[in-house]
């Protein structure tokens, strides 16, 4: 396998099972262990489906494009989509009260759960969602950023 | 894998079997279909067997919880039996573990509905 791949990806549910798939891939062989490939393969999978369905809202004319890419210690996953763009800090706490019992609204929360660090960019239009997985662990200086 | 859901009637249970994956697409519609139907004929305890679910994403959460929520609403119990660790885990992060009634044990999980 490649140390980067990137995919243009229709904006369906074959997509996100593609999208999937392949970071599972990647990661197996970035020497992630069962758990971190099944973390890491889920966090992509939100990614997108996000593309998808919130971003692309499932327009054909738009494409979800995704990059995987490996270096020695560390998994880089790119998801982009082609929607009116996103600002993660208005997305709602899925944890708090008011919204425990809601029938959606987990994905983000999950990315960020289960990734090192989670980058958020606005692409005028359109979001990049940067996912990255450290072998061996977090660095302390991971962190959030939203450009 | 895709989703399957099988029901048998134990003392006045209804247990629903899952396998699969419960995701975004056909596995969150056949547990949204499987409760609908349920409830339609009246039949409000339910226990879902999850312990041949290989795989619950963000909507199949989201559908889970739905379910419930529908079920309570009409006056029934939900309750899931069966975890595997990598649904324990899912829903022990999204603080949704003490929100269901989880059972692991049949016997006991239907004797225990009201």
């Amino acid at each position: 396998m490649r140390n980067r791949v990137s995919y243009t990806l229709d904006s369906t549910l074959d997509s996100v099972n593609k999208a999937e798939s392949t970071a599972a891939q990647f990661a197996a062989r970035a020497g992630f262990n069962a758990d971190e490939q099944d973390n890491i393969a889920m966090a992509v999978r939100e990614a997108a489906v996000n593309a998808v369905l919130h971003g692309n809202a499932h327009d054909p004319a738009k494409k979800v494009f995704l990059v995987c890419e490996r270096t020695v210690d560390t998994l880089i996953i790119t998801v982009t989509d082609q929607g009116k763009g996103l600002d993660p800090s208005c997305v709602p706490d899925p944890l708090s009260p008011e919204n425990l019992m809601k029938g959606s609204g987990r994905g983000i929360f999950l990315i960020r759960a289960f990734m090192d660090e989670v980058r958020f960019r606005n692409t005028h239009p359109g979001t990049e969602i940067t996912l990255i997985k450290h072998v061996g662990g977090k660095p302390a200086n991971a962190k959030e950023e939203t450009t | 894998m895709t989703m399957k859901a099988s029901t048998r009637q134990v003392n006045g249970v209804t247990v629903v079997d899952m396998s699969g994956r419960i995701t975004l697409g056909e596995g969150s519609v056949i547990l949204r279909d499987t409760i609908r139907d349920l409830l339609g004929k009246g039949q409000k305890k339910i226990l879902l067997n999850l312990g041949d679910v290989t795989y619950i994403d963000s909507s199949g959460i989201g559908e889970l919880v739905s379910a419930f929520t529908s079920v309570r609403n009409q006056g029934g119990e939900l309750k899931l039996l069966n975890l595997t660790k990598k649904v324990h885990d899912l829903l022990q992060i999204t603080k949704l573990y003490t929100v269901f009634d989880i059972k692991d044990d049949e016997t006991a999980a239907v004797g225990s509905f009201k």
